[in-house]
């Protein structure tokens, strides 16, 4: 940039609003806007599958006598992580508009151990699943409630409804273990397989595709980067930009509870511990897939390839022979710089 | 240094002795015998190209009221920032109290004397009056603050304004007319004795006005200089002593508040400046106001600011709507858009009774508003030319659930070709453009409705033309004119009468919320007659 345009561009930001003087200023001495393909092939928006790539081929050469590259050890990984990218597909679009969602987790946990009750004393997968959206609709109508119509933060609402949740699970399954004997219900949710992928891929990918398709191609998805880039311009150019709050979070919701019945069908139990602490995965999945925490953007397939590279971190950690503590203790760090190195200037 | 050509008053003899005003016990004559307390000669201030000031004089005297005018651009707030140490100058001299300075930071210009009163207060509503005042410099004892000291020293500072407020009080808990008097005595807890205070009133109650002139009038007997930035003629002529008026980075117009009449200043503030090439010639839209009007508007009333405000809109009529800020131009519009709420009245559009319950409402039924906060209300900054385009019509562009691209797409290259924006700032950040294409952006995303089949009745621009270059300024105006003519009504409030004036057929001149006149075309004589108006000066 050159010194007079950077004079320039001062004065643009010093400027008060009345003062179009300086404005008009910027304007003639402003550089030809750039071509957008420079905009678009910004490299950082792909930090996330570059440092995947990197990470992958690492383990690859490193931890082969580990047997990393096993098909067994990678479909491992995908059962591990597909749970997480299904929660981080819904966590794209509560982010993208600005909002956080901290209840997720627990709400998986309560969906899980309502299933599975429900299925003990009705015999009924059908009337199980339905009670376990039932938890995430009710959830998701509170925490959208409190926020789009009495604007208290997210960040509150979904704390507190993180303990709420979190207690009731615990309550109503007296802290026990609650099994599930339908295999009809374990297959279709975390178990089973069709053909040979493992049922939570076609979950994962069902999830990522319904995603792309609905933040990218509707009016809804739209309107939610839109809600999250500047609500204020958003409500003056029609957005009914507390409907789309209210949905955002109400998605949230049950898309944890379908999460939380992945958990319950994959260990063939419900408990209240399954989901505990996703909600931090799910915003670090988030993040490094290229979503701003700010809002304004959403990238549902960063988010997923954010959330494998977590589980990949993960497993190679455990293959290389840490111990949990050192492997939290390298996740903590690894996220740090990736999100560093992917911050815009 | 140029000479002004228009000007009767610049480099005349600079008034010495008495106070002109008759005003009983507030004459600065007593001080004015020393060097002037600030006195800026032939500064020159360019950013890049653009010249912005071009050898402003300006000369205050020492406990004296001096009211700075001048239209938007005009160079006021970069004079000021000169003066607070935020620009340099480039050529010129500048003194304060004799000695020549060049600020080279705020810091430089707070140790020489000069405080600012921020027209967006720099106050934290959450602290305590007596904090704000110290904040950032609070007195300390033993490495703690020293709130006992604190609060006797704005006690003393408050005293000395005759200003009662106990500094102890959080500052959200009082009005904001209190929150002015803090700004000021923070500025005077560093002692200052010359003081910049930016369109002071304009965010006051009326009822407060008084208040801070009686504060001013004391400061000025303490010795203390001020320099006035405002826009109100008769403010002026109850508040200061002398005035100076700048127009295209030159001052125009200097001396004595009572030895110039305010026509003169009017004329002086206006100049010839005009919009080239446009003129509002006879509305070519068949329909007049003869016919039934499309939008009416009977006894519209919300809150304080606008009360029981009842006007028509033909087709293909251009409407301006002139008041100061806080008249209640903007909160008729708004509540037009739904955005604010309305507590009595009625909306008729094409002759049926409306009920907006918000934007979503009146775009339905055919009511868009370019917002007078482009950047805040009027677009997602961060977002590209194209979806900014497209977030109105996204209803309309689907195939089924899912949006039509394509659509899109030639939608948009439609709007760019018409509006002159370049094709390839389609993927472009709108926060990167000038603001004048930033306007047109904004303009256009409601054009954008009639290409699928939603074609705005109304068309409402609040400040269209704020922070945008002359040429585009013509152009965005000239865009405004086209769409009247093809039989839309169109409202446009701006500050800047002489656009009013190359655009409406009528003019509504608000004031306190209600309607103070109404002028046709060929009732308004000249841009004096109706910035007099607007004034309130007869």
């Amino acid at each position: 940039m050159t010194t007079q345009s950077r004079d320039a561009q001062s004065a643009h930001q010093e400027s008060t609003p009345g003062a179009n003087a300086e404005s008009l200023a910027d304007d003639r001495s402003r550089p030809p806007e750039r071509p957008a393909l420079r905009a678009r092939l910004d490299w950082r928006d792909y930090a996330i599958y570059i440092g995947f790539a990197v990470v992958f081929c690492l383990f690859a050469i490193f931890l082969r006598d580990d047997g990393f590259l096993n098909t067994n050890n990678l479909l491992n990984i995908a059962r591990q992580t597909a749970i997480i990218v299904v929660m981080a597909v819904a966590g794209t679009f509560v982010i993208a508009s600005a909002q956080i969602d901290l209840s997720i987790g627990a709400v998986a946990g309560l969906s899980s151990v309502v299933v599975a009750m429900t299925i003990a004393s009705t015999g009924s997968a059908a009337i199980g699943i339905l009670a376990g959206l039932g938890v995430g609709a009710a959830v998701g109508i509170v925490n959208g409630t409190l926020v789009a119509l009495l604007r208290i933060p997210s960040f509150l609402v979904t704390l507190a409804m993180l303990g709420i949740a979190g207690g009731i699970a615990q309550w109503m399954s007296n802290f026990q273990p609650v099994p599930i004997l339908d295999t009809t219900f374990t297959n279709a949710f975390g178990s089973g397989e069709i053909g040979p992928a493992p049922t939570l891929l076609v979950w994962a990918a069902l999830a990522v595709g319904v995603g792309v398709v609905v933040l990218n191609k509707t009016r809804y998805g739209r309107q939610v980067l839109a809600t999250g880039g500047n609500a204020v311009a958003a409500q003056f150019s029609g957005v009914r930009t507390r409907r789309i709050t209210f949905y955002v979070l109400l998605v949230s919701a049950v898309v944890a509870s379908i999460a939380g019945m992945l958990y319950a069908g994959r260990l063939q139990t419900g408990r209240y511990q399954w989901g505990t602490g996703d909600e931090l995965s799910v915003i670090a999945a988030v993040v490094l897939g290229g979503t701003s925490l700010f809002g304004g953007n959403g990238r549902v397939v960063g988010s997923a390839v954010g959330a494998v590279f977590i589980g990949l971190i993960n497993n190679g950690l455990i293959l290389a022979g840490t111990d949990v503590s050192q492997q939290i203790i390298i996740q903590g760090v690894i996220i740090i710089i990736a999100v560093a190195l992917a911050k815009k200037k | 240094m140029s000479v002004p050509r228009e000007s009767h008053w610049a480099h005349a003899s600079p008034p010495q002795g008495g106070d002109p005003n008759e005003r009983a016990g507030l004459q600065a004559a007593p001080h004015a015998a020393g060097p002037p307390a600030v006195s800026m000669t032939g500064v020159r201030k360019a950013f890049g190209k653009f010249e912005v000031l071009r050898g402003v004089d300006l000369e205050v005297k020492r406990g004296e009221v001096h009211a700075l005018l001048g239209g938007n651009g005009a160079g006021k707030s970069t004079l000021m920032k000169i003066l607070q140490g935020v620009h340099t100058h480039d050529a010129g001299r500048v003194e304060v109290d004799g000695q020549a300075v060049e600020f080279t930071s705020p810091h430089d210009a707070k140790a020489a004397g000069i405080g600012m009163v921020f027209q967006e207060f720099s106050l934290i509503p959450s602290l305590s009056v007596a904090r704000n005042i110290f904040l950032g410099r609070e007195p300390r004892r033993f490495g703690l603050t020293d709130d006992a000291t604190m609060i006797r020293k704005s006690t003393e500072i408050l005293d000395r304004m005759g200003a009662d407020i106990e500094p102890r009080t959080v500052l959200s808990d009082l009005p904001v007319g209190y929150w002015q008097l803090t700004e000021i005595a923070k500025a005077l807890s560093l002692d200052a004795r010359i003081l910049i205070m930016d369109e002071p009133t304009a965010s006051l109650p009326y009822h407060e006005v008084e208040q801070l002139f009686s504060l001013i009038d004391r400061l000025r007997d303490q010795d203390i200089s001020v320099i006035y930035i405002s826009h109100r003629m008769a403010e002026i002529e109850r508040v200061a002593d002398s005035l100076t008026v700048i127009r295209d980075g030159r001052t125009v117009l200097t001396g004595p508040v009572a030895e110039v009449p305010s026509a003169k200043v009017v004329e002086s503030i206006v100049g010839s400046e005009i919009l080239h090439g446009l003129k509002r010639g006879e509305p070519k839209f068949a329909s007049t106001r003869s016919s039934a009007p499309v939008l009416s508007i009977r006894g519209l009333t919300s809150g304080h600011r606008v009360q029981e405000v009842s006007f028509d809109v033909a087709a293909g009529e251009v409407l301006g709507l002139a008041g100061l800020i806080g008249s209640g131009r903007t909160e008729i519009a708004n509540c037009l858009f739904g955005i604010e709420r309305m507590d009595a009245g009625q909306v008729f559009l094409d002759g049926r009774s409306l009920r907006i319950r918000g934007p979503q409402d009146a775009i339905d039924a055919g009511i868009v508003l370019v917002p007078e906060d482009r950047a805040q209300q009027g677009l997602v900054l961060g977002h590209t030319v194209r979806t900014n385009l497209l977030l109105p019509s996204l209803g309309k562009l689907g195939r089924g659930p899912l949006i039509d691209d394509g659509r899109g797409s030639k939608l948009c290259a439609g709007l760019m070709s018409r509006l002159d924006i370049r094709a390839s700032a389609l993927n472009e950040t709108v926060g990167r453009l000038s603001g004048g294409n930033q306007q047109k952006v904004v303009i256009s995303k409601w054009l954008g409705l009639q290409h699928v089949g939603q074609a705005p009745r109304v068309l409402i621009l609040d400040e269209p033309t704020k922070g945008v270059d002359i040429a585009t300024k013509t152009e965005i105006m000239q865009l405004v004119l086209d769409i009247a003519d093809t039989g839309a009504a169109i409202i446009v409030i701006s500050s800047e009468l002489e656009e009013l004036l190359s655009v409406a057929d009528r003019v509504l001149v608000l004031r306190a919320g209600r309607i103070h006149e109404e002028l046709d075309r060929s009732d308004i004589a000249d841009e004096e007659a109706l910035q007099l108006a607007v004034q309130g000066v007869n």
